[in-house]
């Protein structure tokens, strides 16, 4: 069924719907028959112990990964082999990556403004009248002009959320935005994600951050070798976990916050 | 709203494709997309198209073994004439080196392909090597010419696969300390110095080998008085040592860039002087991180010793390319002459490139931060 | 005062200086006293005596009454007619190479590898000399020649093919083509500025093609449209017509051009494989075309590393040009050769050849520093 109907942007209510998905990696298999459906304006962060497949699901979601089994609908539309599908898909899923990703040898303004111009076909005045209202946004318009390696790490992930939102993704995604910033820069990036959240953008977000998500999130899911073990919300996932693995997570995690203080 | 799973063990189910098993490997990296499978079939076709005649000729309708030129002729155009080899081994070996004492040429390939095999080996990477350097060179040395009781044997009659080891390993090795001495001089802050290696450095390496060859071969009887006569033999080696001296300099520098400031500071504030800062701190770390380029370097001069072929000299190559030219009879045979040099220069370059890339694996393993 | 460092840095300088200009005057004055004793000239004014001996292929007019000074430049033509043609195959070839080895189909990347190793670890002479015997011996001799129709002939003597014979049209054809090449361009940023005003793309590849193609051939059309052609035909012993690869220069460009493509090939290889994986995803994620990733995301950052090294191959190329004299071909060493064996003035043909290779290799890394200067990334 290859549903290439375009994107039905504001009509359906479900922004993401997957069922059935199972992924592997030669032998090993990362996703095990993963259910999930996602709301237009939902924020979903996904935690897990290394190994789980959080970074996996994500990014089957823009089909960074290919699957195997299973069905994922993005928007209406079916993730298949179609190029013309996963076009579609990636011009209105944005991501935000752990490394970052900024393009090295483009200004932040060009990084930007890339997509747009090459994508969506908009002229360049348009495309960098968007940049810099996104760039205004994140607070790092005065950095347009300077290239990526003379900002700091929270302001090239910043950068690089404007980058992603440029492209007016209706559902944003990011895996471990914060886990390669040092301490003082986790805040100015986990801010931003937070004013992006109360715009009411369609967020999923892979992270280790829970006061993150106790703050933004509308469900938190849990997963631990390949499958949702339990998605519940923020509340009563942090004080009650069902299950033992989810216990044993959050013990090994919240001790830590609390070792901190 | 709640949502769990039992927290029984998870079941694993094994891929829904076979993804092991011939098939499969074929379908993934022959024939993954159209293009890929397009190109495969192509490729396939052209190999069907050269390999059987090239194996045919090469091995099965070949003649093998120390047969007569006549069965040579027999299979003229069909099939290669490896009895070449058997019938010039001796000359492309050794070149016209005296018959009877051909055990030590022989004896000297032994001890110079033991120097490289041992400098290859980490635990010989210390201060003593030099002295093993010294005592393999001395020794091929007094074997290939002779006196202290052995014949004596000029520098003209040397030739053959000796000749290219001595002309590469020798180079080398003299070239090393001049070497050094270059990179340091050009990273000194003393003016002459630095302008005196740097011209250096830059002249040897702009300019091609085959004019230094030259400029030895001719020019060097022009710059001795009269009565020094200098052998050509080792004018062309010293050419090459002074050639290789300037590509080794800029490996070493790489080297020397790479050792943190910080240590030679560290060493100074103790009252350590220049030399023994190079000596103990500097130069082993640098010469460490150098290694892999170095080796390049040998690998490059090992081919490039086949030039001296410009100057009549009788290394390997020459000794070759003299086997055939010189005996009508064989002379149609070259090109089986020059497959078979062009194995035994592969084969060492190989072994040598193969270890560099080894090498340089297992250094940056080693200094993973 | 001994102990003081400054007065130790002098002394050091004043040593070596010492020492330099003491080896140099001993030289010298061996050369001045051996020169004389052998009754050998010395000066430049050699250049501009006869020269005497032909030159079998030259890109300038010349004969044998010519001077030396002409025959060195014959020469350096030479040179840098191989040098060119070998530069644009080995990069050509080079480049598939490289791509090649990267490649998800398993039979073109570990053939492409097999080419590297082996191409890589065989000395360069011994590859001339193998493409040379080829070419003189196993090809068929003059008389039974290997021809394809009667537009190529390929023997002993070389290739022989047909040309279109003189013309003012051709010239005009080849106006034409840099017209092309130029107005290729034009359309290029003209689509490039419409882009940036408007956002609309206009196709590139085509009109491209089809200036390049069409104004040459718009001005053959109009000069006449000559058809004749310069056919070679065999008269006694060899061709008359057409024109010829010589086997030297056939062998020489091969031979260089395989043997340097070897190395460009993993030059290629490094820079491509320098580009993060993250940047690919990236790129993607943005919802880039494949081709959009490589030409505006893989491709500036694979150049930036691969720039370098590969002027480091042209250096090399050139200066392994100076093989062609194992073989032959009248480049600049062999006639500086020849030059040096009848005139007896070793030191200034030696002298001459070595200034002009270090000109030619400082112009490449003056080159070569300068892009690299434009291009470099930014860094805090």
């Amino acid at each position: 069924m290859n549903a290439t109907t375009p994107l039905s942007a504001g009509t359906a209510a479900t922004a993401i719907e997957i069922t059935g998905l199972s992924k592997w990696f030669g032998q090993f298999q990362a996703l095990r028959n993963v259910d999930l459906t996602v709301t237009r304006g939902e924020r979903i962060v996904v935690c897990g112990p290394s190994g789980s497949g959080k970074s996996t699901l994500i990014r089957c979601i823009n089909r960074l990964e290919p699957h195997q089994q299973g069905r994922i609908v993005v928007n209406g539309t079916e993730l298949t082999d179609d190029l013309r599908n996963i076009e579609a898909v990636r011009s209105d899923v944005g991501m935000v990556f752990q490394q970052f990703n900024l393009f090295p040898h483009l200004t932040v303004l060009e990084n930007c403004t890339l997509a747009p111009i090459w994508v969506k076909k908009r002229s360049k005045t348009e495309a960098d009248a968007t940049a810099m209202r996104f760039l205004e946004r994140v607070r790092i318009a005065e950095q347009a002009p300077k290239y990526p390696s003379q900002l700091s790490g929270g302001q090239q992930q910043r950068v690089a959320i404007a980058r992603a939102l440029c492209m007016n993704p209706s559902i944003m995604l990011f895996d471990e935005p914060t886990s390669a910033l040092d301490p003082e820069m986790v805040k100015e990036v986990l801010d931003t994600m937070l004013d992006l959240a109360r715009d009411g953008m369609t967020m999923i977000c892979v992270t280790h951050e829970m006061g993150f998500a106790r703050a933004v999130a509308d469900r938190v899911i849990f997963m631990d070798r390949g499958e949702i073990v339990e998605q519940n919300t923020p509340e009563a996932f942090f004080s009650n976990p069902q299950s033992e693995r989810s216990k044993q997570f959050l013990h090994h995690v919240l001790d830590r916050y609390e070792d901190l203080g | 709203m709640a949502d769990t799973l039992s927290d029984t063990r998870s079941v694993s189910s094994a891929p829904p494709t076979t993804s092991a098993g011939p098939l499969s490997w074929l379908k993934k990296n022959l024939f993954s997309t159209p293009t890929n499978s397009l190109l495969t079939v192509l490729t396939l076709a052209v190999l069907a198209w050269i390999v059987p005649p090239a194996l045919d000729w090469l091995v099965f309708k070949a003649v093998w073994g120390p047969q007569p030129l006549a069965a040579c002729d027999a299979v003229r155009g069909q099939g290669a004439c490896w009895a070449v080899v058997w019938e010039k081994f001796r000359f492309m070996m050794f070149g016209v080196y005296p018959f009877d004492q051909q055990w030590r040429p022989a004896l000297v390939i032994g001890i110079l392909v033991s120097l490289l095999v041992i400098s290859g080996i980490r635990w010989f990477w210390r201060p003593s090597l030099a002295a093993i350097w010294a005592v393999g060179i001395i020794l091929s040395y007094w074997l290939m010419s002779g006196g202290l009781g052995l014949s004596p044997v000029r520098t003209e009659q040397w030739g053959g696969l000796p000749v290219t080891l001595i002309l590469s390993i020798f180079g080398i090795g003299f070239a090393f300390p001049l070497g050094i001495l270059l990179a340091l001089g050009r990273r000194s802050s003393l003016p002459v110095i630095r302008s005196f290696s740097v011209v250096y450095i830059e002249v040897v390496r702009g300019v091609p080998l085959i004019t230094v060859l030259f400029m030895a071969s001719v020019m060097f009887a022009l710059f001795l008085p009269e009565r020094m006569r200098i052998d050509q033999l080792l004018r062309a080696q010293v050419a090459i040592i002074l050639f290789v001296a300037a590509y080794l300099a800029e490996a070493v520098r790489g080297g020397l860039q790479a050792v943190p400031k910080g240590q030679v500071e560290a060493a100074q504030a103790l009252g350590l002087s220049y030399w023994t800062i190079m000596r103990k701190i500097v130069l082993p770390q640098a010469l460490k991180i150098s290694i892999p380029p170095i080796v390049n370097s040998f690998i490059s001069l090992f081919k490039d010793t086949s030039l001296v072929v410009i100057i009549a000299i009788y290394d390997f190559a020459y000794a070759v390319k003299k086997s055939v030219e010189t005996d009508f009879s064989w002379k149609k045979y070259f090109i089986e002459a020059f497959l078979f040099s062009i194995v035994i220069y592969w084969i060492f370059c190989f072994a040598m490139s193969q270890y560099s890339q080894w090498l340089e694996r297992d250094l940056a393993r080693n200094t993973q931060r | 005062m001994l102990r003081s460092e400054r007065f130790r840095n002098l002394l050091y300088q004043a040593l070596l200086l010492a020492a330099v200009v003491g080896i140099g005057w001993y030289l010298f004055s061996n050369t001045q006293h051996n020169l004389q004793t052998r009754q050998i000239q010395t000066g430049f004014d050699y250049l501009s005596r006869e020269a005497g001996f032909e030159i079998a292929e030259k890109q300038i007019e010349y004969q044998s009454s010519d001077s030396y000074g002409r025959a060195f430049l014959v020469g350096l033509g030479n040179t840098l007619l191989v040098a060119g043609i070998g530069v644009i195959l080995a990069t050509l070839l080079g480049t598939l190479v490289g791509i090649a080895r990267l490649s998800p189909n398993w039979l073109l990347s570990k053939i492409a590898s097999s080419y590297v190793e082996v191409m890589r670890n065989v000395p360069l002479l011994l590859q001339l000399f193998v493409w040379y015997g080829l070419f003189t011996e196993l090809l068929p001799s003059v008389n039974e020649a290997i021809a394809f129709g009667d537009w190529l002939f390929i023997s002993q003597r070389g290739f022989r093919y047909a040309w279109p014979a003189e013309h003012p049209a051709w010239s005009a054809v080849g106006w034409g083509l840099l017209a092309g090449i130029a107005l290729a361009f034009g359309w290029k940023s003209l689509a490039r500025r419409r882009q940036l005003r408007t956002g609309l793309q206009w196709p590139v590849a085509w009109p491209s093609v089809l200036l390049i193609a069409g104004v040459p051939l718009l001005a053959w059309a109009l000069m006449g449209a000559p058809t004749e052609i310069d056919r070679p035909v065999l008269e006694g012993f060899d061709f008359q017509g057409g024109r010829v690869l010589s086997p030297e220069f056939a062998a020489l460009v091969i031979g260089l051009s395989t043997y340097t493509a070897a190395f460009i090939a993993e030059v290629v290889r490094a820079g491509i494989m320098a580009v993060d994986r993250g940047q690919t995803e990236a790129s993607m994620a943005l919802g880039l075309s494949p081709g959009q990733r490589l030409r505006l995301v893989t491709l500036p950052q694979a150049l930036r590393v691969i720039i370098p090294p590969m002027t480091s191959q042209y250096l090399n190329l050139t200066k392994n040009s100076s093989l062609a004299v194992a073989i032959g071909y009248p480049e600049l060493v062999a006639v500086s050769n020849t030059t040096m064996n009848q005139t007896g003035q070793a030191i200034e043909a030696i002298a001459l050849l070595m200034a002009v290779y270090l000109a030619i290799s400082l112009a490449i890394s003056a080159f070569m520093n300068w892009y690299n200067n434009r291009v470099r990334l930014i860094e805090r």
